[in-house]
Parts: C-alpha cells; structure tokens; sequence
C-alpha cells in the first residue's frame, strides 16, 4: 500500500492531469449534450488538433531546458506551407518531393534559430521574437496575400484515413451508436481501426507482462503487482474505447499514426537515452550540469532545430487539413502548444515535465476549444477562459510546491 | 518579567516525512550573544526559520514568547515589526544597487509618498559608521567585497530597529580577517547599544571566542545549553553535537604512494575578463598515485581557477601548458573530454554548481557518467536504481530514498551525492575543491574517510582547502599557491601552519 501512495505521491501531478481532463470531458459532454463524445466529433478533434499536439512536443523540450519558449512556431507553420504549396501548385514538383522541401524549410529555420540562442547567446524570447516576425513576413511576400490550394498528399494526410480492410464484418456490437441517440448510426465499425486498437492494447500488455518477468529474473526492482495490473488494465481499456469510438466513424486517420509514432519516439529520447537526460539536467541547474559534461550549448541547438521541424510537420498537416496555404495561418499556434506545455506540468523554470503532460495538456486545449464551440460561446470569451485555465494550472502547480517543500 | 528577552518553548515543526525539529526549548537572555550550534540537519536554521516567520504560525507548534508577550507571526514582515532581524547564509543584497538603496531596501525613508534620498544618505552613512564599514554609500554591492557585504546586512538589520539580531553562519564565506572584523563588530553592538544576538555556527572556536550561552541542538532536539562564560572546551561542545567524543578528528591512514600518474607543465591561464592578467602563471604539478595532494593558499590565490582551467578549459582565457596523465600527454578541450580522460573535478560551489537540486540522488549520481548504464542509446533505469542504492548505502547518504529530491538533504548529504556522482564517473584524478566546506564536524570525518578510500583505491587526489588543520590532517604533500604561482611545496608530514603562512606571506612580499 505505501509503495502505491509513493508512486501517486511522485506523479502526482500527472495523474491530476488525468482527472483534469476526465473532468473537462464530462462537462462538455454534458453542456453540449453528448455532442461532444460523437464518434464524428471524435474523430474531428484528433484532426483537428494534432497541430497542438505536434507543437507542444517540440515546445516541451524548449520549456524544458530552462523555461525557454518558441514564439516563432505559429509564423513557421505558415511559412513552411506557404514553401510547400507554392512548390507543389505554383512550381509543380510531386506533393511528397513538395513535402519534404517544406520539412527542410522548417528544419533550415531551427537551425538557424539554434545557431543564434546557442552559440551567439542571444535569448530564446528575443530569437524567436524575431523569427516569429521574419517568417511571418517571408510567408506573406511569397503568398502576396493570396491563398494556395493544395490536393493529393496533403489531403491524405490532413483528411485521409487508412482503407478498411474488412468493410461490414464487425457490427456495432456494444450498441453505443442507439446509446448516444445518433442520427447516422453506424451499422458496422471500422476493421481496420477495431483490430488495430486491440492488437496495440495486446502487444503493450504482453509487454509489460514479459518486461516486469525479465526484470525480476535479472534482479531488478519492479512496481507492486498490484499497481501494475491497475494501470495495465485501465490502459487496455482506455485505448479499446478510443479506438471503438474512431472505429464508429471513419476510421484509423493518418494524422492518428503521425501523432501516435512522434509521441512514441519523443517520449523514448525524452525519458531513455542521454539527450534526453541532459536536457532535464541542465533545466535543473545549468551549471551543474556543465560540470557534469553536459554541452549545453549543443543540446539547445538540437533542441530548437528539432522545434523546427516539428514546426514544419504542424505546418503540413494544417495545410493538410485546409487544403490550402493561406497567408494567415498559424496564428496563435505558439500560444496554443506553449499553454498545452504549462497545463500539462511543465516548470516554467525548466527542468520539469513530460511529453505525455504536453499531450494531455494539448487534449485539454482541443476539448475546451472544441466544447466551447459547439456550445456556440462567444470567440473573445472562449479566448478568455483559455487564458484563465493556463493561468489556474500554473498557479496550482506553484501551490502544491510551496507545499510540498521541505525545509 | 523574566530575564529572558526569547523563549521558544516546546517548538515542534513537521515537514513531509521528516520531523525536523521535535519539543525544542530555546532561550535567550536580553543583551547576550547566544550561539546555536549543531550539525547539518539538526534544525539550526529550521528554528530560526520558525522565530522569523518564514514557517508562519500554524505550522508549527509551541509558543514564542518575545519581550514577554506570546508572538505569533505570520511572515517576516511581523517578526521585523517586533524587532527580530535574520540574516541568512545567502545575503539578500541587490546587486546592482547601491550599498545606501541595499540598507533602506524594503524599509525606504519616505515623505509623502516620495523616496527622501537626502535622510536615505544621512541615515546610511551613520549606519555605515557604527558598522564600520568604510566604503562611499554610492558603492555597487556588487563592487565591494563580501566580508563588507555582511557589514551592509548588519546595518540593514539596524536600520530596521531590531533588538534582536538572528546571524546564520555570518562567516562562512569570509577569511579571517573579515571574520575577526565581524566578530569584533558584533561584541560592540552588543556591549555598547545591548543588541541582543543570536549566531549559527560551525566554526567552534569562533562561538567559544565571542558566546555568553551555547545551545546544542542535535537530531532536531535541544541537547543541552552551555554557559560560556568560562569557556568551554571545543571537545564539550562537539560531544554535544554528536554524541560522543570525537578523540580524531581525521581518520587514521597509512597511504599507499605509487608512481606519478597526473602531472602539469607550465601551465598558464588568464582572466576570461581581462586577457592581459595572467591568473595562473606558470605552474607545475604532479599527483602520484595514492597520493593526496593539498593546494594551500588563501581565497582568492587562484586554486579554483587552476583547477577548473585544467578540468576541460571550464575557466580562463588562452590557456597554455602540458597535461601528462599515466606518462602520456593529454589534451582536454571540454569537460567532456575531460571525463572521458578520466579527470572529475568536485566544484567548491556545491549549491549552485554541484546538484540538480529538481532531480533526484539517483539521477545525480549518474548525471556525469550516463554512459555507464546505457545500452545503445538506451539509459537502463533499472541499474541506475541499482546504482543509487548502491552509493546510497555504500556512503550512508540520510534520505527517505533513492527517489528524494537532493535539493531536500542537509549539507554533509548533498556533499556525498556529490562525491558519488564523481566516483561513480570512475575518475583517476580527482580535484576536490574544498570538499568539506559548511559541513559538520560528523560528517567532515565520513568524507575524509572517502577519500582516503579513493587514495587506496590507486586515485590521484588533488585537493583544495582553505582550512589548513584539514590540508595538514589529511594529505600526504602540500603546494602552496599564492597570486597564481607555486610558491612552495612541502611533505605534510613535516609542515606546520607557520610554515605555510610564512612561506605566503613571504612570497606576496617578494
């Protein structure tokens, strides 16, 4: 039992996200009277956001070396679809050749951001001030205020959805579709989606069974059973429901696999691998971490180059998603990813926070941006309450410190 | 009325985990200097902390008794208003600010709302008088040194009126000549305007010099109080604070000398600042395995500098000269190369430079040598919990566990998370600069018997202390280091103090 209150008492910022978020889903769900839960709606709010989502995991790295934050990031989404398009319409190259020109335009932009905070030691607020301010200009001569369509690739990837590989085999077992009283109620779900959430669920289980035995077999210390059975079976279920939910709809979106893969790998540098451990070190204490070995200089460097790309992915898949590039896109967006990274845990003086945070803080950003619009909420107050919510979670996390300090 | 002007009684105050103080009794007579000693972690500052109001009421329990009435303060602001004054180990001076705004900080002479800079200078030169502090009021904090620094917290804390005066190691940071200033400073505030003090310390035979009272804390309970009117022997107070008799004060060790394994040629570094002044100037050394080799010298002679120039360039400008380590030359651009030759450098500036005080012991011990337990590109927390553990029990760091965020240990504690980390680095030649410093005399004792360990082990240990007993105590062969230069070398086994401070004060004239 204590072992258990430890783990909740060392992530206890985590779970509180969690519970955040449940709770914020629920009073949506109410307030918009279910429509908020619809797989349809579902389904909107993964494409939707995933802009959020792609941003904050780059932005998490940035806040993590020492509070430092990326205003240029909205402006680079413009600015990269803005390259691409222009190279894919106006030029005429293949979308995927178009693609990767703009993931080298966004690449090229952190670099060159990277140069300056690293090796000039020009501060990141004043650096990417700057380039917020660049790009957006560079966007605007290319785009001369007009808008780009765009088709193929882009669509796939802003739209698309994986092919059901087996259409019409797997009703609508559970009935949820008479449950949530939708008009267009599906007969059958997506396979493809279906089998994918289960088999995902299946492997992760086996993973965790097999890794928790090798672990014991070498002599390692693992979590309590109990725990681990806790937080197996309520990942099994969560993710089944989820991808239920999709499997109502449309499917397994590409945009789905893109977040999912970038979650995935970010969270293994993040937590596995050395740079990943610099990088929380020297948010902690500079200093310290420079005497440890740690080239502070190199690790900002990739940290902003990599919030490029990161940026320029965003930039695709909004224009993706709009099927065009438009002079004014992107707008806010730092705000957004910056506000998913604070609700999410992040220590505005670095060194504290998980990609996961930012992921679930990003979830919380689309539930409310999302709830709030369909409830019909004035724009200009749906901006306030946003604000406010970054505000309370930041102040909560100060709170519960000064708390939790010892003497 | 009572003859005391403070009564603490039954003070108990909790943190999570910890209980840091339990039915503590603390009382100080009106016009005396009272010393609190103990080691680190037995709530010295804790208890200070409960007095000024930064544990406000309700935090704690047990009552405050001040000039008789029953306190109960909230924030400092209210213990400032009864007139109790604290100045921490970290003055809280701005530094860009001149020393007349620092004295008036918080506390600005005003009329009608307006800043009256005319009283402010008046007021803070007088004040600058009785402290004796002879710098113009104009000065920059920053420009002035920080013996004279303490000088500009004492007349903050007098301009505030306060009747009593809360020091928390006061001379920590000096040298002794700033040190005796301030001693002297504090025995004519009290005999003269009767202020009342309280000092923390850990430098015994200061409180022996200047105390009326002595109260022991030890484990977060009154041990005893001492009258030290007599004055009582350092061994007194030291078995109070530990315990038992501390009959050695350095472990017992015969060394085990090997060949040379770490040498500097001619090496010179200047000023990142002003590239003209040479602030290692030729200096050559050599480190022998098993051997432990003092650099004596005062503060400021550039010990930490040669260090940190030879630990991967991490100080100075233009630095030139040869490194020879096990017979080859090496070359150490960065730290990490530094790290991988086998070089580890513990920085004297453990608060700030040392830990990451966010992240746990695990995580710090393995900070510098991460590669140890990756595999591919992938760090193996299940051998780094192993590791924790293992230097966790190995060097008897006191924590809740592994899992505990080093910015929550005592002084002697972070001290061995530190020393872990270097160790755990697998270094050959280790520069410890001052490794004991703000340390009690228990735990000193432990980290000698480090690394004594280290040097049997077969390391070459370079270590820098401005406390001399300690260099005489625990090397093998000393250099002196005055302005940048070797000055002297000598086997520790025939060197005295005198011998040390002459050859300094020698050279400095020469």
């Amino acid at each position: 039992m204590n072992s258990i209150k430890e783990f909740m008492n060392r992530n206890i910022r985590q779970y509180g996200m969690i519970f955040a978020l449940i709770v914020i889903v629920m009073f949506f769900g109410i307030a918009t009277g279910g429509k908020l839960i619809w797989p349809r709606n579902v389904s909107m709010l993964v494409r939707q956001n995933a802009y959020v989502l792609i941003l904050a995991i780059g932005m998490m790295f940035c806040i993590l070396t020492g509070g430092n934050i990326d205003l240029s990031v909205g402006s680079l989404v413009a600015l990269v679809s803005a390259m691409s398009g222009l190279m894919a319409t106006t030029i005429g190259i293949p979308s995927w050749l178009a693609i990767i020109f703009g993931l080298v335009t966004g690449l090229l932009a952190g670099l060159w951001q990277g140069f300056w905070i690293a090796y000039v030691k020009v501060p990141p607020f004043i650096t990417t001030l700057a380039g917020m301010l660049v790009f957006r200009g560079v966007n605007n001569i290319i785009l001369n205020g007009q808008t780009l369509p765009l088709s193929g690739l882009y669509v796939v990837i802003g739209t698309g959805s994986v092919p059901d590989i087996a259409p019409n085999t797997i009703p609508d077992f559970l009935r949820i579709g008479d449950l949530l009283q939708l008009q267009n109620k599906p007969e059958f779900l997506n396979a493809t989606m279906f089998i994918v959430g289960l088999v995902l669920s299946i492997i992760y289980v086996l993973f965790t069974i097999f890794n928790r035995k090798s672990k014991i077999a070498r002599g390692y210390e693992v979590a309590s059973l109990k725990s681990v059975v806790i937080k197996v079976i309520s990942f099994f279920i969560v993710i089944n429901i989820f991808s239920y939910w999709l499997a109502m709809d449309d499917g397994l979106p590409i945009m789905l696999i893109l977040v999912a893969i970038l979650f995935a790998v970010y969270t293994f540098i993040a937590t596995k691998t050395i740079p990943g451990r610099h990088i929380y070190a020297m948010g902690g204490n500079i200093k310290a971490a420079e005497l440890s070995g740690v080239n502070t200089k190199k690790m900002m460097f990739l940290v902003y180059s990599n919030m490029g790309l990161l940026a320029a992915v965003a930039g695709i898949v909004t224009a993706g998603r709009l099927m065009a590039s438009s002079p004014n896109v992107g707008a806010n967006f730092e705000m957004d990813a910056i506000g998913s990274c604070f609700i999410g845990g992040a220590s505005a003086y670095g060194g504290v926070g998980t990609i996961w945070g930012a992921v679930v803080g990003a979830f919380i950003m689309g539930v409310m941006n999302n709830g709030m619009s369909i409830i019909g909420l004035n724009v200009f107050l749906q901006s306030v309450v946003k604000g406010m919510v970054v505000l309370l979670a930041v102040a909560f996390d100060m709170y519960s410190k000064s708390k939790s300090r010892l003497g | 009325m009572s003859e005391y002007i403070l009564e603490m009684r039954n003070i108990t105050k909790e943190f999570p985990g910890v209980t840091a103080l339990s039915d503590v009794t603390f009382q100080v007579k009106k016009g005396e200097i009272h010393a609190l000693v103990g080691e680190n972690g037995a709530g010295k500052s804790t208890l200070m902390n409960v007095l000024s109001g930064i544990h406000p009421y309700g935090s704690y329990s047990g009552d405050i008794i001040f000039k008789g009435t029953e306190c109960r303060f909230k924030n400092i602001r209210d213990s400032e208003a009864a007139g109790i004054a604290i100045i921490h180990q970290e003055l809280a001076l701005s530094p860009f600010m001149t020393i007349a705004e620092n004295i008036f900080l918080g506390n600005e002479r005003v009329k009608n709302g307006v800043i009256n800079w005319d009283e402010t200078n008046r007021e803070a030169i007088k004040l600058m008088q009785r402290v004796g502090l002879n710098e113009k009021h104009t000065a920059q904090i920053k420009n002035i040194g920080v013996g004279k620094q303490q000088l500009v917290e004492i007349a903050k804390a007098l301009s505030k009126n306060c009747e009593l005066l809360i020091l928390d190691e006061p001379t920590a940071a000096l040298n002794d000549e700033d040190s005796n200033h301030l001693l002297e400073l504090l025995c004519t505030l009290n005999k003269e305007h009767g202020l009342t003090c309280i000092m923390i310390s850990h430098k015994i035979h200061e409180v022996i010099k200047i105390a009326n009272d002595i109260t022991v804390l030890r484990d977060g309970k009154t041990i005893e109080t001492l009258d030290n009117t007599e004055k009582v022997s350092e061994g007194r107070i030291i078995k109070g604070m530990v315990g038992r008799e501390l009959t050695d004060r350095f472990p017992k060790h015969t060394p085990k000398i090997g060949e040379i394994g770490f040498e500097v040629k001619s090496w010179v570094a200047y000023d990142p600042l002003d590239e003209e002044r040479a602030i290692i100037n030729n200096v050559s050394i050599h480190v022998r395995k098993g051997e432990i080799v003092g650099l004596a010298g005062l503060m400021g002679a550039g010990r930490t500098e040669l260090a940190m120039s030879i630990f991967g360039k991490a100080y100075g400008k233009k630095i030139s000269g040869t490194l020879i380590k096990d017979g080859k030359e090496i070359t150490l651009n960065n730290i990490e190369q530094a790290i991988e030759n086998g070089i580890a450098y513990v920085t004297e500036d453990r608060k700030t430079a040392g830990l990451v005080h966010i992240q746990d012991l695990k995580k710090n011990i393995t900070l510098a040598n991460l590669k140890a337990i990756t595999k591919g590109f992938v760090i193996n927390e299940d051998e780094e919990l192993i590791v924790g553990k293992d230097y966790r029990k190995r060097f008897n760091i006191k924590s809740s566990s592994v899992f505990q965020k080093v910015g929550n240990l005592s002084g002697g504690n972070q001290q061995k998370v530190v020393l872990s980390k270097w160790i755990f680095a697998a270094p050959d030649v280790l520069i410890l600069d001052e490794p004991t410093r703000g340390i009690d005399v228990g735990a000193k004792y432990e980290i000698y018997k480090i690394i004594l360990e280290l040097a049997d082990a077969g390391k070459c240990i370079i270590m820098i202390s401005s406390e001399l007993p300690e260099i005489l105590g625990i090397t093998d062969r000393l250099y002196i280091i005055n302005e940048g230069r070797v000055v002297g070398e000598m086997k520790t086994s025939e060197a005295t103090q005198e011998d040390i401070m002459s050859t300094i004060i020698s050279s400095s004239a020469g």
